[in-house]
């Protein structure tokens, strides 16, 4: 049972309603760019979008991160604008959904990285004095409407 | 019968060794605690186009397991299996069948 308005709705046209509220989009509109901007950087969180694909072989790793990270980088900056470009849409079609879907993960994989995130994590209960609980409720916000979005694309059978 | 693990009498480039040819790639997928369950059996179905049942049970394998087989084949391929993996957030590795 579902005691929340979907975010995200299949229409029969087969593009997506995107029902959020206002202050459901303010809190979005301004991450994409600060992922952008840290993209370049060395931070731990961004790491984790580019991972070691050979696990005990650093030589074939290092050239395989030689071959793949740009463009790599361009997919990851892709879903980001597309997502910063259609922040106040209504509606989007499956592909710039499917983008939203890329820059959320990507959002939620970093800031879940910085924050050390692990299975228990989602066990525990919040403690809302503590300096982090912001972060912590916009991670489990990003997996909530990540989630919702998954259901609506899995739904339209493509 | 070995034959799975006996390299095939075929012709071979000169000079290359014949377990690094012939052993097929593996791509393996990795427990993580962030990437939500349905979205990595979403990217199993939309990457390898399994069906949902062979998606979740890959999903529920790198979940209690800590890792599953997801794609196997010649380097190029695993190679770029592995890449759209990582495009799409998932910890995923190569290594050759041993």
């Amino acid at each position: 049972m579902r005691r929340f308005a979907p975010r995200v709705k299949r229409t029969r046209r087969g593009d997506y309603e995107l029902r959020l509220p206002g202050e459901e989009r303010e809190l979005l509109r301004s991450l994409p760019g600060q992922l952008r901007q840290a993209m370049p950087t060395d931070d731990a969180g961004v790491g984790r979008l580019f991972p070691p694909a050979f696990k005990d072989d650093p030589e074939r790793d290092a050239e395989y991160r030689r071959m793949v990270h740009d463009d790599l980088m361009a997919e990851h900056l892709q879903a980001l604008q597309v997502m910063e470009e259609t922040i106040d849409a209504r509606r989007l079609s499956e592909e710039q959904l499917t983008s939203w879907l890329g820059a959320l993960n990507d959002l939620r994989l970093v800031l879940g990285t910085r924050l050390n995130v692990t299975e228990e994590t989602y066990q525990e209960e919040m403690d809302p004095e503590a300096p982090d609980t912001r972060a912590y409720g916009l991670f489990f916000y990003l997996g909530w409407l990540e989630e919702q979005i998954v259901e609506a694309l899995a739904s339209g059978g493509g | 019968m070995s034959s799975s693990t006996a390299p095939v009498e075929v012709d071979r480039p000169v000079g290359k060794d014949v377990s690094e040819t012939d052993r097929p790639w593996l791509v393996i997928v990795w427990n993580d605690p962030i990437n939500l369950m349905s979205y990595v059996t979403f990217v199993f179905q939309k990457l390898f186009g399994y069906s949902l049942e062979k998606a979740t049970t890959l999903m529920l394998q790198v979940h209690q397991q800590g890792k599953a087989v997801v794609s196997s084949g010649g380097r190029e391929k695993a190679e770029f299996d592995t890449y759209r993996l990582h495009a799409h957030g998932l910890w995923a590795t190569m290594e050759h069948l041993s």
